[in-house]
């Protein structure tokens, strides 16, 4: 369905994007003592809209049959656990964060990072539960490793939407 | 450039390479759901030992399997060691209030020879395709055309990208920048992501001017010389073979 959103005209854009997403991925963000990941699907949903879909979907594929994380079987339940967030935020912050200026939208920049992280974990949590009870005590501990993640992931995306929007504030508000 | 294939220069390299790229698609996927329906231990660690052989047949070397293994392990390990303590049964380990139960013992260690052999399977059959012969594959396999040309673009930037950050990285370092676990550090990398987000759109904007130019309307055509033979059909079902017995015996035993 997602897909039928996106134009042939749109797909170098999307592709060109969803490759720096997959790039920006791989850089590691201390917090504390560890360094995390970040999955970037808040950032994804308010600049990609509709797109995010399938450029999720894509850099999973490549990051299982790549690297060997995830796994092909559990690509659909994964792409749906963390492009559901972006959309939502995408939804729910894009409007309030494209009117705000200074140091409004980089809270609400930091709110869409945070948020895209809390919800993605939830998911991953409940489907984890779902597909067994087996997972659940590992469910709550992978929920707790998420909050380091949210914390830089709020950071980082609340400071990228704020240089954005100074910067290229078409980037943000090039949806459909 | 980023290394991307595991694809390794050996002798063994080309054996799988006669075969088409659909059909290590197709045989991956057949022996991996396999697998995750396979219940009883001896058969998993032969599904795991199976998956080995396979890997090493193609040339995949140790440290780079062992490499790529870790990232998932981390969950494992979690796995291993909550489940002993959740599951109820027989315990065998008694750790203050809490007692670990042989069930959750061997139920963990199916979860985890499972998820091996699945990975090392998946890693040995597709992780060794190039990226764009894997994209050409799954087009052949009538996926959405779209998702497939998404693929090929992005599989063709994320080295041209990676230069990209490499650059803006090398400038940091230049810098003096030093990444810790503080404001700085966050702010930089997110003005970093911005930058490499700006750059990217710009580049979008000039590969899709020079795609028109050269008549792009909308589509291009997967070429590919990729011919099913009978030994890709003679393959694949020696591959449902093996599912058929490990399954039968799964039944049986």
């Amino acid at each position: 369905m997602a897909i039928r959103r996106l134009d042939f005209d749109r797909i170098p854009q999307a592709a060109v994007l969803s490759a720096a997403f997959f790039i920006a991925s791989l850089v590691s963000v201390p917090v504390g003592p560890s360094s995390v990941h970040l999955i970037l699907n808040g950032l994804m949903g308010l600049i990609l809209g509709w797109a995010a879909v399938p450029a999720i979907l894509v850099a999973l594929l490549m990051q299982a049959v790549f690297f060997g994380y995830g796994g092909l079987l559990v690509l659909g339940v994964n792409t749906l656990n963390i492009a559901l967030p972006a959309l939502l935020c995408a939804g729910l912050l894009g409007p309030a964060l494209r009117r705000s200026s200074g140091r409004a939208s980089l809270a609400w920049g930091a709110a869409s990072g945070a948020l895209g992280v809390v919800l993605t974990g939830t998911l991953v949590s409940l489907s984890l539960g779902l597909s067994s009870s087996d997972y659940l005590p590992a469910a709550k501990v992978v929920l707790a490793t998420y909050a380091p993640l949210m914390v830089a992931e709020a950071a980082v995306t609340g400071f990228t939407l704020a240089f954005l929007l100074k910067v290229a504030p078409e980037l943000i508000t090039l949806q459909e | 450039m980023m290394q991307l294939t595991l694809a390794q220069e050996s002798a063994h390299g080309d054996w799988l390479g006669r075969f088409d790229p659909r059909l290590r698609l197709l045989t991956a996927l057949l022996l991996a759901l396999t697998v995750v329906a396979l219940q009883r231990l001896p058969l998993l660690l032969t599904a795991l030992l199976l998956a080995l052989l396979l890997a090493w047949r193609v040339g995949l070397s140790g440290p780079l399997l062992r490499k790529r293994l870790l990232a998932m392990e981390g969950f494992m390990i979690v796995l291993l060691v909550m489940l002993p303590f959740s599951v109820p049964g027989e315990s065998w380990l008694t750790l203050g209030p809490f007692s670990a139960s042989l069930e959750g013992l061997w139920r963990a260690l199916e979860i985890v020879l499972r998820a091996n052999a699945v990975v090392i399977l998946l890693m040995a059959l597709i992780g060794t395709l190039e990226p764009v012969v894997l994209g050409h594959a799954l087009g052949q396999l009538r996926l959405p055309q779209k998702l497939i040309h998404l693929f090929l673009f992005t599989v063709r930037y994320i080295g041209v990208l990676f230069d990209e950050y490499q650059t803006l990285r090398l400038a940091m370092r230049a810098r003096a920048f030093v990444a810790g676990s503080n404001r700085h550090t966050w702010r930089s990398l997110g003005w970093l992501l911005g930058m490499l987000l700006v750059r990217s759109l710009e580049r979008s904007r000039r590969i899709l001017a020079a795609m028109k130019c050269r008549g792009f309307s909308g589509r291009f055509y997967l070429v590919n010389p990729n011919v099913w033979r009978h030994r890709d059909t003679l393959a694949l079902f020696a591959a449902g073979g093996l599912a058929a017995i490990l399954l039968l015996l799964e039944q049986t035993l």
